[in-house]
């Protein structure tokens, strides 16, 4: 089924108010009377909660009230007519403000008429700038009627009057002690308030007369709001609400009898009493100050508040998020041969989730052989929705030859998900719009999503049992907004910093390292291979291998990684950018760097400098990845992204990349340097702790604003974070640059240079809260040593290595750090959702308007232009919106003297006049404007022909015309 | 071989303007550009190019912005820390960073957990060490506690005795003689006299309990600087060219005042001071310049526009708003917007009294209801000529008939 928009019936706007008693009246279906449900029979009892007036809830049963079924029916209100009547608890706050605000005796608001009008003025003022009531202005008022001592109007002392929760009042004249305000007074005194009155209190009379939140009549909610359910053992099991109804219905009926046999006073007003508990409870059941009304089995009932309410009620997760259809979930594997924009679906997913589609002229076979395979066979159907709008299960149908014969445009088919088709997929959390994006589908066997290892980043991915969530749209309109919205390559530039979020990751850059440093050279074979997988054939076809100039050819001619990865390369890209390994030289020697970590890339060519995280990475502004987008667009980044990895992968796999355990041994001298370095340190600390108990400032010199234990602590966390340091160094020296952890890090694919050090050197000292560990026993940290300790070891202070194994001691406090970094991402987590639940429900409607201003949905205005200079951070070059460094690069590079050459050619077959001539008119004709002019033309002659076939120019002229007039009446006739 | 003259550049930057490219872009690209020595051709292009770039990152209509903005502050909070860090180095105090004080910053909290205010100094102060340490003496304030060694009680007399260090009053520039003078602005009756290094308060009260109540209380009493403002700290500032003071505790009202102090520069984070103090539009500054700065200490990279939104938001209202249900999801227009955000049942109780209505302009109203949110290509929608297809229709009318 398709759907229409203009069929589509749209809600202008929905109006709150109070139902008064006889609005309750009037929609009743049923009186209800009867505290009982369903008679032995199982048959609900006439005027009984269940009375099938009030709408069915078995399929088959028409409803009595309107003859609808089950699905069409949608349920009728009933009523209570209640012996006393009751106050509502959610207002019942309002009420004891306003019954203290008017006068008990003439019940006027206790304010002079000149306030009044003031207050008046004050509210259609506000009404006429803001479209709405002022809702603070209420809270003057009644700060001030509150004030006054005696009526203006009658003269009537006003009385104390004090809640008790939550709706007992009680009035209080001095000397006479405190007397109950029953609600029949309340309610008295409630109806006697005058319209104009009320709306001073910001209450709209015309929607809710204050007097309605004292109930009289009880409305009862259709039976569908509170369906029973009937288990397998065939017991009826009832709805929380109607439980608390039959409470309701059995106290009103049992204080009606009392009342009516005169039963003295204080039984009936205990009976009064308990029905305002259980109408208090069928509101809210979770009232501060009353017991909550409990199930039989002692569970808390979930009555209407608790439905509406938090996180599982009814606003957050059944309206603001709802539950789809056409959705699959499974764990994620990776795959690195297929495209960032495809996602491999199991082909057992593929036969659930169904696309309809037309059938027409065009692809009735293909949809007939479709039909044939039915819901089992992969590119099958599972239902066929006739011309009549009947829908035929296609599980069921027994010779298919004979529907599928049937089939005729204007059918429609639910046919199976198929290579090609859009979907959408997401991962949670959903923290930014990149959570979710459209890939084409691959149908595969297993039975994971397969997804490409470069689009982990906007997902946050990985795959140690990873579920990600796939949705198909169903309509056209969805489909075509995922395609031109949503893909993966629209999503490639971030709008969070206006660079790429995509881009390699780990095992990707350190292939790329090493494929393009300067040592890295391959046959004509190996480079041949790399270029196929690298699909440089596909991309270009017309590229060959001795475009090429190999670099050495003595003894067999090779080629640089860096030539061949520069064949992914468009031919106009032009980039300098420092690697992540430079050594931040006083000088910079730019393209002689010694480390080859200067990388530029002049016209296609990667010149000079080994490519790392910073010029291949994820998440990286500045990248050949941006680069290529910002002057290609997203389907040649995307090309180049997929070609990319699958060449590198080829690379790292012939490389081999591993680490091992004999990487991180450090022996002999080193080792020994290593344990000097820390003894020295150990001493260094405890000279200063002995300064520390001497009082010596020569060695410990206060520092400013701090005690000289704070200053201690600094001194030897210092001390010892130095040590650590120098420890390291001594350590990556030992290892060397060749090693492939060493390689990792440099070239920043994985884990830093800490990392090594501690697996290899020392850990290093572990700290809670920012400060060395000193908690535990009583002046101590552990019973291994002494009270008052200070030094490094029994403070925390690892200083074995990863690879060579800690302490026991050690082992503890390395636990004790280890906790507090868990504890605060367990804690971070929820903190940081919440708080961008928050940004989000603030921030969400904020839209830029057809005049460039940003509104939120009230249209106000909040900048005028977006970002103050009106550029989209997604198009930025991180956050500017032109990058002239990049764009003076291009220009230097251009070729001028093949220019000049065409401009002659071209200048000599046509003379253009551009508005840039008029101002320099001795000037040369420029390529650029040239190109453009030639284009401009011919889209003008192209429109011409355009409008001299089609006749008419297609503008709306934004009012009922006499053609369309006629054909209406035409039409209508 | 003709390189562009500055005459040339000039002339083609003026077509630039004209064409819609703003005036401090321009400015850049003349100073780029012009010791480059460029061919008229790469010129002619990298205008070209420049244009083109220029209008293809503007905003497109409809765009949702604010939840773009709000996704990419929140999403980078995932990544910052939680904890409080004392700052890395030797000196200087905690510090809240991170996480909590973004949260501080977006709820508008009226008492921020640290504050700090930066002082900037005038011309002859903020060059050396010495002549700075005057402006910072007349900045912390410092209370009687700090500059005694004990307060004795004297029950002979019912006398309080203050022991004053003279080292010290002298190191903070404390004139002994004005103490008892400062001392009877806070307390009227009794008299107060000095005696040698000792300051002998004589209360006129003879009850233990309340003369030790009274001691405390002059134990807390500012004698000199700036109340609020609890330490100050001078150090030289990040470039090293002249000497500031950072300090603990905020009050910026009262540090204005102080000679020497260069107003124009000096900040405080308490963004609430500073909008009673200046206004909004600088509370708005303080806002973005603090968000910005958190960001950047947690070395997360996020485009200034998003913390524009975001404080323009806070602030569009005259005054500064907070983020959440006392704030700005509070003060929307829309019933159900407010119920599925936070307390969902008080506001359909008042929504009901107050007669509201719901008009389904904003996103969260019309997912609510079920219809098509007016954002992004929700907010187009197709306009069918019917004139121009008129004869089509009628030319099917007339196959069908």
């Amino acid at each position: 089924m398709s759907y229409t928009f203009s069929r589509m019936k749209m809600i202008e706007k929905i109006k709150f108010g109070l139902l008064s008693p006889n609005e309750i009246r009037k929609m009743s279906a049923a009186r209800i009377i009867t505290a009982d449900t369903y008679d032995e029979d199982g048959l609900p009892i006439p005027s009984g909660l269940m009375d099938q007036r009030l709408g069915t809830i078995e399929p088959g049963q028409r409803c009595q009230t309107c003859g609808n079924l089950v699905s069409n029916c949608m349920g009728h209100f009933g009523h209570i007519e209640l012996a006393r009547p009751v106050i509502h608890v959610g207002y019942a706050k309002k009420v004891l403000k306003v019954l203290r605000s008017i006068c008990p005796e003439c019940s006027k608001l206790m304010l002079t008429e000149e306030e009044k009008e003031k207050f008046r003025q004050e509210q259609s003022q506000h009404r006429k700038i803001f479209f709405e009531g002022d809702e603070d202005a209420a809270k003057i008022v009644f700060k001030r009627a509150r004030k006054a001592k005696i009526c203006p109007y009658c003269g009537a002392k006003k009385k104390k009057i004090i809640i008790e929760k939550p709706t007992t009042f009680y009035e209080e004249e001095e000397g006479k002690g405190s007397r109950r305000i029953t609600p029949i007074e309340i309610l008295e005194r409630l109806k006697k308030i005058g319209d104009a009155d009320l709306r001073i209190l910001g209450i709209s009379p015309e929607n809710a007369r204050l007097e309605w939140v004292v109930f009289t009549v009880l409305p009862i909610p259709p039976v569908c709001a509170r369906p029973s359910i009937t288990l397998d053992s065939g017991i009826r099991s009832e709805d929380d609400l109607t439980h608390k109804l039959v409470d309701v219905i059995r106290i009103n009926q049992r204080l009606r009898e009392n009342i009516d046999a005169g039963a003295p006073h204080l039984i009936v007003e205990d009976l009064w009493e308990l029905l305002q508990y259980h109408i208090t409870t069928y509101f809210d059941n979770q009232v501060s100050g009353i017991p909550p009304a409990r199930h039989r089995s002692g569970r808390a009932l979930r009555t209407l508040t608790q439905r509406l309410k938090g996180k599982e009620g009814r606003f957050r997760s059944n309206l603001s998020g709802k539950r789809v259809d056409f959705s699959a979930r499974s764990v994620i594997s990776p795959n690195p041969y297929i495209s960032i924009n495809d996602v491999g679906v199991p082909i057992e997913i593929a036969k659930i989730l169904t696309i309809p589609t037309n059938v027409n002229d065009w692809n009735i076979e293909e949809m007939k052989q479709m039909v044939l395979n039915g819901p089992f066979k992969h590119p099958g159907a599972n239902y066929i929705i006739r011309n009549d709008r009947r829908r035929i299960d296609l599980r069921y149908v027994k010779n298919r030859k004979i529907i599928a014969d049937m089939l005729a445009p204007g059918f429609t088919i639910e046919r199976h998900l198929n290579d090609g088709d859009l979907v959408l997929f997401n991962r949670q959390p959903s923290l930014h719009r990149m959570s979710i994006m459209a890939h084409e589908v691959r149908i595969m066997k297993g039975r994971t999503f397969r997804l490409n290892l470069t689009v982990c980043p906007p997902y946050n991915a990985d795959f140690d049992g990873d579920e990600m969530n796939l949705h198909v749209p169903q309509s056209e309109e969805a489909r075509t907004e995922a395609e031109l919205l949503l893909k993966v390559q629209e999503h490639i530039l971030s709008p969070r910093f206006g660079g790429p979020i995509l881009g390699g990751i780990q095992d990707f850059i350190s292939s790329v390292f090493q494929f393009t440093s300067k040592d890295s050279l391959y046959t004509k074979k190996d480079a041949l291979k790399l270029l196929y997988i690298g699909d440089v054939y596909k991309n270009n076809p017309n590229f060959k291998l001795n475009q090429l100039v190999p670099v050495i050819t003595d003894p067999e001619p090779k080629y640089s990684g860096k030539q061949i990865f520069s064949t992914l390369f468009p031919d106009d890209l032009n980039i300098k950018v420092k690697s992540k390994f430079c050594k931040k030289c006083e000088v910079c020697e730019e393209a002689d760097c010694p480390y080859d970590a200067y990388v530029v890339i002049r016209n296609g060519q990667l010149i000079t400098g080994t490519i790392d995280e910073n010029s291949f990475g994820a998440m990286q502004s500045n990248s050949i990845l941006q680069r290529i987008i910002k002057d290609h667009g997203n389907a040649l980044g995307r090309q180049f992204l997929d070609s990319a990895t699958k060449m590198l992968l080829y690379v790292i796999r012939q490389n081999g990349m591993t680490m091992g355990l004999d990487e991180v041994y450090v022996h002999g001298h080193a080792y020994e340097e290593i344990q000097r370095i820390l003894k020295d340190a150990t001493a260094e600390s405890e000279k200063l702790i002995d300064a520390f108990y001497d009082n010596d400032t020569t060695i410990l010199r206060r520092a400013p604003g701090r005690s000289m234990r704070e200053t201690l602590e600094l001194r030897i966390r210092q001390v010892l974070a130095e040590a650590r340091k120098e420890a390291e160094e001594t350590a990556a020296e030992f290892i060397g640059d060749e090693a492939h952890s060493v390689i990792m890090t440099k070239s920043g694919a994985r884990g830093n240079i800490l990392n090594l050090g501690q697996m290899s050197a020392v850990v290093g000292q572990q700290a809670i809260r920012g400060e060395r560990i000193n908690r535990g026993y009583t002046l101590r940290t552990l019973p291994h040593f002494k009270i008052n300790d200070l030094t490094p070891k029994s403070r925390g202070f690892v200083s074995s290595s990863y690879r060579n194994g800690l302490k026991p001691v050690e082992f503890f406090f390395h636990a004790m750090g280890g906790r507090e970094g868990l504890v605060d991402t367990a804690v971070r987590t929820s903190t940081s959702g919440y708080m961008q639940r928050r940004l989000v429900n603030a921030l969400q409607d904020m839209v830029i308007e057809n005049d460039g201003t940003v509104r939120n949905s009230d249209k106000n205005v909040i900048q005028f232009t977006f970002g103050d200079d009106g550029v989209e951070p997604t198009h930025t070059d991180h956050g500017k919106a032109v990058n002239l460094d990049v764009l003076l690069l291009k220009a230097k590079a251009l070729d001028v003297e093949a220019i000049r050459k065409e401009i002659k050619t071209i200048s000599n077959s046509i003379k253009p006049a551009s508005k840039k001539e008029k101002i320099t008119k001795e000037k040369p004709v420029k390529t650029t404007k040239t190109k453009q002019k030639e284009e401009e033309l011919d889209e003008e002659s192209l429109m011409k022909q355009f409008n001299e076939e089609t006749g008419k120019n297609a503008i709306w002229r934004g009012k009922e015309t006499k053609t369309y007039l006629e054909w209406k009446k035409d039409k209508m006739a | 071989m003709t390189k562009i003259t500055e005459k040339i550049l000039d002339e083609e930057l003026a077509i630039l303007k004209n064409d819609g490219i703003p005036e401090d872009l321009i400015n850049i690209i003349r100073e780029k550009v012009i010791d480059e020595e460029l061919e008229e051709e790469q010129l002619e292009y990298l205008l070209n190019k420049i244009y083109i770039n220029f209008s293809n990152a503007l905003v497109e209509t409809s765009e949702p912005v604010g939840t773009v903005a709000a996704q990419s502050i929140g999403e980078p909070g995932t990544q910052m820390t939680l904890r409080t860090f004392h700052y890395a180095g030797v000196e200087e105090f905690s510090v809240t960073q991170g996480l909590p004080r973004l949260i501080e910053i977006v709820d508008a909290r009226r008492f921020p957990s640290t504050p700090q205010m930066t002082i900037f100094l005038e011309k002859p102060y903020h060059e050396s060490e010495a002549k700075a340490i005057e402006v910072h003496n007349r900045i912390e304030q410092i209370r009687i506690e700090q500059i005694t060694h004990d307060v004795d009680l004297d029950f002979v007399n019912w006398n309080i005795v203050i022991n004053l260090i003279p080292e010290i009053c002298e190191k903070k520039g404390i004139e002994i003689n004005e103490i008892p003078e400062i001392l009877k602005r806070y307390k009227k009756k009794g008299t107060i006299k000095r005696e040698g290094n000792s300051i002998i308060i004589d209360p006129g009260i003879e009850d233990l309990q309340s003369l030790q109540k009274l001691r405390e209380k002059i134990l807390k009493k500012v004698v000199k600087g700036i109340r609020g403002v609890k330490r100050g700290l001078l150090t030289p500032s990040d470039d090293g060219k002249e000497w500031i003071i950072k300090t603990e505790g905020t009050n910026m009202q009262g540090v204005i005042q102080i000679e020497g102090v260069d107003v124009t520069r000096t900040v405080s984070n308490h963004i609430h001071e500073i909008e009673k103090l200046y206004g909004v539009e600088a509370a708005r500054q303080m806002i973005i310049i603090e968000s910005q700065k958190v960001l950047e200490q947690q070395g997360l990279d996020v485009d200034l526009r998003h913390l524009l939104i975001l404080a323009d938001l806070m602030c569009y209202s005259g005054s500064i708003q907070s983020i959440g249900r006392h704030g700005i999801s509070g003060s929307k227009s829309s019933v159900f917007a407010r119920a599925a955000f936070e307390v969902t049942v008080n506001q359909l109780l008042d929504a009901g009294l107050y007669g509201e209505e719901e008009r389904l302009l904003g996103i969260p109203e019309n997912v609510i209801v079920g219809q098509i949110s007016p954002i992004g290509s929700g907010r187009v929608n197709i306009m069918f000529d019917l004139d121009a297809n008129l004869d089509l229709l009628k030319k099917k009318k007339k196959r069908s008939s």
